[in-house]
């Protein structure tokens, strides 16, 4: 039982790993259809991370050791996210390691270096993503968290095994509360993942530019594990909106039977996500900056009116 | 939990999808978009109202569905947007106090109707009883927006938005009011929006402006 819990773990960790650069490429394709556009094909992201790991790596002058340490400390707290949240299987070993809230904490490990990072070379655009990251995620976490004390009380637990456990095994009950942090959810993910009504991932040099600024500095293999991290941290986010909101599907560590029928779900709504996602990007026009606190504003009133209508209505 | 029976967890669905709206009206700036709202608040009040008449067996508040869904939903919307054509203030966009700040005052003012809501809730003993809290709070709201809206159609869309969410409470805590007092209600509203439509084309007669900062020369002297 043990070994086979812990081979779940691994296959799931492995899965994610290998399937989030996939992802990525999947929404890129997925947009580019929309605007009539051919695209790159699904595999693109591979190929740039093969390319990038076989450049050779160039520091600034001024480059700390903090710089050359950020890109394997983005991306270990990626991988970890990314392998914590239930996805394919529920149960598994690790999940005991940490609940919703130590995973906002990672979240804000890895962001904190990345922004550290973006300044450290001193460079101008450096320092003004690192500070535009931090304007939009400052709001987004609390709205974040709200999610998760939403799911929680739903499932009195903050170990996401548990929530989605109990959010599995309930009847169809309509939950306006899980309704309401879903949208404020998406709205997260969007803004966290440089996604478009807030950033925009496709562009390498506009003055509007967040996630790309920070990372201007980096080439070679650094920059592949932070294109990776990314991958992996949209996943991951992924992952847990469908934990949360869609846990249908999902098996139980060690019952091997279900796997495949599992695996099949989690792809094809993996599927349906990306294509949501390139779907709703290519309809909404990337917002000025200044109001980028409104939407996040919006995120957190939807997540606090849903906590405080589950308390409410009990629902 | 799952006892609750399918009409009621839609009839929650409904109420939060209300108090949503209610905070929606609260944020936007444009007139249109607010016209568009206030229908889409007295639809989803319609199938609330048929909804607890299904799951009340009260026939007569399939009477009071009807009537929000003729004046609420075709009616007035139709009439406010004739009235914004004729007063050519189509495409107005209001600048509002600090938006987040509006709406984080909002959540307070939910918490507040919520608290207040729950020893009157106790008291009563229907099954929408839970709904009343967010029938206060969708009242404050509007309440709200009257406060810090400057312009007088925004104001105007709060005041019928208020009375929503009094409707929204007289049909949770009641199972609704007698025919009379809601038609009577309903015919007040009508006739309040004309007496409102009278006023604007004086107000904007008198200071060439819908905004109602110009009213406050009249004090001068």
């Amino acid at each position: 039982m043990k070994a086979s819990a812990l081979a779940f773990q691994l296959v799931q960790s492995l899965l994610v790993l290998l399937l989030a650069p996939l992802f990525l490429g999947w929404v890129d394709q997925c947009r580019a259809w929309l605007q009539n556009r051919r695209g790159a094909g699904v595999w693109q992201p591979y190929r740039t991370l093969v390319k990038l790991f076989y450049k050779e790596v160039v520091l600034a002058h001024d480059a700390s050791p903090l710089f050359r340490v950020t890109p394997y400390v983005l991306f270990g707290c990626m991988a970890l996210t990314a392998t914590l949240v239930p996805m394919v299987a529920t149960d598994l070993p690790l999940a005991g390691a940490v609940d919703v809230i130590a995973l906002v904490g990672i979240l804000a490990l890895a962001r904190v270096f990345l922004a550290l990072a973006a300044m450290d070379v001193g460079t101008a655009f450096g320092s003004l993503g690192a500070r535009r990251e931090m304007l939009v995620s400052f709001l987004a976490e609390p709205a974040l968290l709200m999610v998760f004390f939403t799911a929680a009380s739903l499932s009195a637990s903050t170990s996401l095994s548990t929530i989605v456990t109990v959010l599995t095994h309930r009847g169809f009950f309509l939950y306006p509360s899980l309704a309401f942090s879903g949208v404020a959810f998406l709205m997260v993910l969007l803004a966290e993942n440089g996604r478009i009504p807030v950033d925009n991932p496709e562009t390498h040099l506009e003055l509007t530019m967040i996630h790309e600024a920070m990372i201007l500095e980096y080439t070679g293999r650094h920059l592949a594990l932070i294109e990776w991290a990314q991958g992996l941290k949209l996943l991951a986010y992924v992952g847990l909106g469908l934990a949360l909101f869609f846990p249908f599907g999902m098996t139980e560590s060690g019952d091997w039977w279900a796997l495949p029928g599992a695996l099949l779900a989690f792809i094809l709504k993996l599927i349906f996500m990306g294509a949501g996602l390139a779907l709703l990007e290519t309809l909404s026009a990337k917002q000025r900056l200044f109001r980028v606190p409104e939407f996040m504003g919006g995120a957190f009133l939807l997540a606090v009116l849903a906590i405080l209508i589950h308390y409410l209505l009990g629902a | 939990m799952t006892a609750i029976p399918l009409a009621q967890q839609f009839l929650n669905l409904f109420a939060a999808l209300l108090l949503l709206i209610a905070f929606a009206m609260l944020s936007q700036r444009r007139v249109l978009s607010l016209i568009r709202l206030f229908a889409w608040q007295g639809a989803i009040l319609t199938l609330s109202i048929a909804d607890s008449a299904w799951l009340t067996h009260q026939p007569h508040l399939y009477y009071s569905a009807v009537l929000t869904f003729v004046i609420k939903v075709l009616i007035l919307p139709w009439l406010l947007h004739r009235l914004i054509r004729r007063l050519n203030v189509v495409w107005d966009v209001e600048t509002l106090l600090n938006i987040p700040t509006t709406m984080l005052v909002g959540i307070v003012l939910v918490v507040f109707a919520f608290n207040l809501a729950l020893p009157i809730a106790q008291l009563s003993n229907t099954i929408l009883r839970n709904t009343l809290g967010i029938a206060l709070a969708s009242v404050l709201l509007s309440f709200m927006m009257m406060i810090t809206r400057r312009k007088a159609v925004p104001q105007v869309i709060g005041f019928l938005a208020l009375e929503n969410g009094l409707f929204l409470a007289a049909t949770s805590t009641t199972y609704g009011m007698p025919m009379v007092v809601e038609l009577g209600v309903a015919l007040d509203v009508l006739v309040g929006f004309f007496i409102f439509g009278i006023f604007f084309f004086q107000i904007r007669e008198t200071f060439d402006s819908l905004d109602i900062r110009h009213m406050e020369k009249l004090k001068e002297d």
